[in-house]
């Protein structure tokens, strides 16, 4: 029943299954983020209060969710990797760090120039949400240099997986106290009961976005983890043997 | 092992630690006076910073008597495993039969009495220069009491990492920092609250709420990290 699995975590099996799998992420997931993008800025009606700033949503909703989902990536490929002894998932772990973190400044970045002129500054440090995720950039700052900071790569893997464990608990916690600490924000529209309080006209580019985003998030993953195998393996028979081969390209 | 040998008990191994460490301190006690030194620092370069009104001073004592105490937390953190790094004893505490969590936790608990303690009885003189009065200074001295509790249990986990790195000291603020914030906020802020009269009873609930929580969790964190930096 698990073979599928064993399989999977062998790295010349990833590598290959992975190569095959990145366009059927990545093409939908351009589409979907190119009919999002039109949709969402010339389609969609301005919002009745806020005019055409809100039209920032459509990369700022998407990021902000993403740059969240790939801190508990990273965490639980850690924990699988500490757990199990999973090389694979130390990979995937490595390679979700950077692309969290671009994730989580591009939300930061959107969501200070929404903020330029809703809040008339660039910067509103009253906003709940915008300060979990400085905190959470900051997070994602102190994983990688620590991961640069131990040479040996299967160290680096156990000590960096410990440290977003102890994050991922922190999260919910940061979270939550900064929403005590302060409440200027305004309150959630997208997830909320008797469904979202959208226009379908706003709503559905937006949903178009966040899968969109969420797809080419994979193929980008996958793209990462297959560098990161590779340069893991880089002794090893099978990928000498994939340099090597006739007319073979990585 | 035979049945007759006497075997010590977990508590042991547990006292024994930080017994040790606190009869180490007490040999050279200049370790717990330079953190103590830095805090009374870093409360005096607040108030050059911002001016002499006395009333900007009196709103920014909480935060300045918070901050202040979480980076002297940080610079004592630096040493917590440093020192048995070199000179092989912490080898010898992975390789004793009693379980690292414990031993671990027995080391934070030293730590927390020669640098959390000593600072929540130093708190009331940094508080009264920023002219807080007596009642928030028992808040204050409340929330500084649980909160270091957290962010020795804390930082022993980001100082359990970077034992033996060469530029661990950077490293160990990096990591430590955003993940004491939440510490940060409930302590900082509840003492605010208290200072103005408002309701404060949630901000003491949620701090001793994450030292119960960081007391049953962090010591398994940084036994984990202390075998694999000792790889």
């Amino acid at each position: 029943m698990w073979t599928w699995f064993h399989k999977l975590a062998s790295p010349p099996h990833f590598y290959n299954l992975s190569r095959l799998l990145i366009p059927w992420l990545a093409v939908p997931g351009y589409l979907l983020i190119a009919y999002g993008a039109y949709a969402g800025l010339f389609l969609a009606p301005p919002d009745y209060q806020q005019g055409d700033a809100f039209r920032i949503i459509y990369v700022h909703v998407p990021s902000a969710y993403l740059s969240m989902m790939a801190y508990m990536i990273m965490a639980v490929a850690g924990g699988i990797g500490l757990i199990w002894r999973m090389k694979l998932a130390h990979a995937v772990a490595a390679s979700a760090a950077p692309i969290g973190a671009s994730f989580t400044f591009l939300a930061l970045a959107t969501g200070s120039i929404w903020g330029r002129p809703m809040w008339g500054t660039w910067w509103e440090w009253g906003d709940p949400r915008l300060m979990s995720e400085l905190i959470l950039l900051f997070l994602y700052f102190g994983y990688m240099a620590l991961r640069g900071a131990i040479d040996d790569t299967a160290k680096a893997d156990k000590a960096s997986a410990v440290l977003a464990l102890v994050g991922a608990v922190n999260v919910p916690i940061i979270h939550f106290s900064v929403e005590w600490w302060s409440s200027l924000h305004q309150g959630p529209t997208l997830v909320r009961e008797g469904g979202p309080a959208m226009d379908p006209g706003m709503l559905y580019p937006l949903l178009a976005m966040i899968f969109g985003f969420t797809l080419v998030f994979g193929a980008m993953l996958l793209r990462r983890i297959r560098t990161e195998v590779l340069h893991r393996e880089r002794r090893t028979r099978w990928v000498k043997e994939l340099v090597l081969a006739p007319g073979g390209s990585i | 092992m035979t049945t007759g040998e006497h075997t010590p008990g977990l508590m042991s191994g547990l006292l024994g630690t930080a017994r040790r460490d606190l009869l180490l301190v007490w040999k050279r006690p200049g370790d717990v006076l330079n953190p103590l030194f830095f805090f009374a620092m870093v409360g005096t370069l607040f108030p050059l910073a911002i001016g002499p009104s006395v009333e900007q001073l009196e709103f920014a004592g909480p935060g300045v008597v918070w901050v202040a105490a979480l980076l002297a937390m940080l610079l004592s953190l630096n040493s917590l495993f440093v020192g048995d790094f070199e000179d092989g004893s912490l080898e010898q505490l992975l390789l004793s039969p009693q379980p690292l969590v414990l031993l671990a936790l027995g080391k934070t608990i030293a730590h927390w009495l020669t640098s959390g303690l000593p600072l929540v009885i130093m708190s009331p003189i940094l508080a009264i220069t920023f002219r807080m009065p007596a009642d928030t200074i028992l808040i204050l001295m409340a929330t500084l009491a649980l909160g270091t509790i957290s962010l020795s249990l804390l930082g022993s986990v980001g100082a359990a990492l970077t034992v033996g790195l060469h530029r661990g000291t950077a490293l160990l603020s990096l990591l430590t920092l955003p993940l004491s914030m939440p510490v940060l906020i409930f302590g900082a802020r509840t003492v605010s609250l208290a200072a103005v009269g408002d309701v404060y009873s949630m901000g003491i609930f949620a701090l001793a709420a994450y030292a119960v929580g960081a007391l049953s969790l962090a010591p398994f964190a940084t036994a984990a990290a202390l075998r694999i930096s000792n790889e």
